[in-house]
């Protein structure tokens, strides 16, 4: 089975996986939630480290580097709002 | 790399992605939300550490440093500053971050494997065809990801009007841009086989996938927003999951169709709450803002009372039991607190107070639990639409505090009403109703109010803030 047949089956399941984790969520969590997975999509993180590895000006360490830096705010940003909005939930209990 | 290193990264990918699958899953409940932020946190760690060990010690650390230390600090920066009630458009503006990541990605790969290299050839010859393929839908989602949740963070923050812009021969001219985008894609992957002009014909997907988000999102109206916001962010998980395809990394794959799978359900969900279908969400055209007055003209009202703060004192001391309303007009009005404050009062001369919590009160649904969470006041007092409707008729006073569509009965009785159907909260059974609102402007739905008129109804003109405060100075004057 080659790499690309193997990203199909890991996709396809992973969407399920995604499906049944968020099936019932109470309307409180909405907000935390969509900020929560916004910063899991911050995973391309990984990506943009692969195109950033010499030391040269060129337009692939330019663009790399732009990419982390978005993805990192996308992942720190979004973690930190995260906490935020969920420390407030936890604290009359 | 040697192969120990190879098991140790792959191992260490597996753990990243179980953790976000356990990470996801609780914080999708209310008591271990916060927890499964962190273990998600974790993951995302995890999977940082793992790349970095999977590329060795590379060339020069330089452009990956900056990267990692610009980007927390903006991140970091950011996300302490934002006042509560703007999460709405903060999720909006790093979910647009993270597409435009994912779509400079691409472009910087193709850099990388083909324009540096100055290799002749295909795109597809040189990756593969799936990755090529893969590379341009990854430009094509994030450039649309990233203009489109621009747009939305600027329709949130008021910086672009509420209400839909509508061009003529809008869905022709979306088809179009989407036609040509595939076209120039699949020219970038099959087409064309001389590095400068596939980086010319790269950036002209770029262009034409910034131009297309714009061109989706402008004609929707501002109340929709939340489920643009929500869709935006399941296709910037489908952007990282295409750029996992192009560099062949499962983490990603299962990362981004993760967030992909659970954005749409969570867009399902907002659609349910509101009463909307994603398609006619989709195609805009819906409501306008406060602020427009679209409509204005068309709702005039013929019988208003009015009530001032002295009054409405004296109702609320009276009560035995009163509700409050929160809308977005108190988040505007940063009355939080005020709230809060003008509860105890209540509380204190043995009142009952609780809070009825429409799913989409707010710009998003969530927002109100969030900002009265932030103002102290006690979960448990928060009660949801469902549970809240029986008790209203035995209620003695309600305050509906700058909320206007989720409390207009139309939605119950007037069949041709653009919100008809929608679940309210059912205020209009309540002895008295004091609506605190600015001006009788229609609310994010643009239509008239049908509870304004209503005898049981008194308006009590003033900002949300304002009014609170005066409310507490006669409540304290009474007390005396």
């Amino acid at each position: 089975m080659g790499p690309l047949l193997i990203g199909l089956y890991v996709f396809v399941l992973s969407v399920f996986v995604g499906f049944e984790v968020i099936n019932k969520v109470p309307p409180t969590l909405h907000t935390p939630l969509m900020s929560g997975a916004n910063a899991i999509s911050g995973i391309t993180i990984v990506g943009a480290l692969y195109t950033a590895q010499t030391a040269d000006v060129t337009v692939s360490n330019v663009l790399g580097c732009a990419a982390i830096a978005l993805a990192m705010i996308n992942v720190v940003g979004g973690y930190l709002v995260t906490d935020r909005m969920l420390k407030m939930f936890g604290r009359k209990r | 790399m040697s192969d120990t290193r190879a098991v140790v990264v792959a191992l260490i990918y597996l753990l990243s992605a179980t953790l976000f699958v356990f990470g996801l899953k609780r914080l999708a409940r209310v008591r271990t939300a916060r927890q499964g932020n962190a273990i998600s946190a974790v993951a995302m760690l995890l999977a940082v550490v793992g790349t970095l060990i999977e590329l060795g010690i590379v060339q020069d650390y330089r452009w990956i440093l900056a990267g990692l230390v610009a980007g927390s600090l903006v991140g970091a920066v950011i996300a302490v500053r934002v006042p509560m009630t703007s999460m709405p458009e903060m999720v909006a503006i790093l979910n647009g971050f993270g597409g435009a990541a994912s779509a400079l990605v691409a472009i910087s790969i193709y850099w990388v494997d083909v324009v540096e290299p100055g290799k002749p050839g295909t795109l597809a010859s040189i990756l593969g065809g799936s990755q090529a393929v893969t590379a341009f839908l990854s430009v094509l989602i994030g450039g649309v990801t990233f203009s489109g949740s621009l747009v939305a963070y600027a329709k949130l923050n008021g910086s672009l009007p509420g209400k839909p812009i509508l061009l003529p021969g809008r869905h022709a001219l979306n088809v179009a841009l989407l036609l040509l985008s595939v076209a120039l894609g699949l020219v970038f992957a099959y087409g064309v086989g001389d590095p400068a002009r596939g980086a010319t014909v790269v950036w002209a997907l770029l262009a034409a996938s910034l131009v297309l988000g714009v061109l989706l999102v402008i004609p929707i109206g501002g109340a929709d927003m939340p489920v643009v916001v929500s869709l935006l962010n399941s296709y910037s998980g489908l952007a990282a999951c295409a750029t996992g395809f192009v560099i062949g990394n499962n983490l990603l794959i299962i990362s981004g169709s993760m967030v992909g799978a659970a954005g749409i359900i969570l867009t399902r969900i907002m659609c349910d709450a509101m009463n909307r279908s994603l398609p006619s969400v989709v195609l805009g055209g819906f409501g306008g803002d406060s602020s427009s007055g679209a409509a204005a003209g068309s709702q005039e009202y013929a019988s208003t009372r009015s009530a001032g703060p002295e009054e409405t004192a004296m109702v609320l001391e009276a009560a035995r039991k009163v509700v409050v309303v929160p809308g977005y007009g108190l988040a505007v009005a940063q009355a939080q607190h005020a709230v809060r404050e003008l509860g105890d009062l209540l509380k204190k001369r043995g009142v009952e107070v609780l809070y009825a919590i429409h799913p989409v009160a707010g710009r998003m649904p969530g927002h109100m639990n969030v900002l009265l969470a932030e103002a102290d006041i006690p979960y448990e007092l928060l009660w949801e639409m469902e549970k809240i409707n029986p008790e209203f008729r035995d209620t003695d006073a309600v305050i509906v505090l700058g909320a206007n569509d989720v409390v207009n009965p139309a939605a119950m009785t007037k069949k041709d009403s653009p919100i008809f159907g929608m679940p309210i909260l059912e205020v209009h059974h309540a002895k008295t109703v004091f609506v605190v609102k600015r001006s009788l402007a229609a609310g994010y739905a643009g239509i008239k109010n049908e509870l304004f008129e209503q005898p049981n109804t008194m308006m009590v003109f003033g900002d949300a803030k304002k009014v609170l405060q005066e409310l507490i100075g006669e409540l304290k004057q009474l007390g005396g």
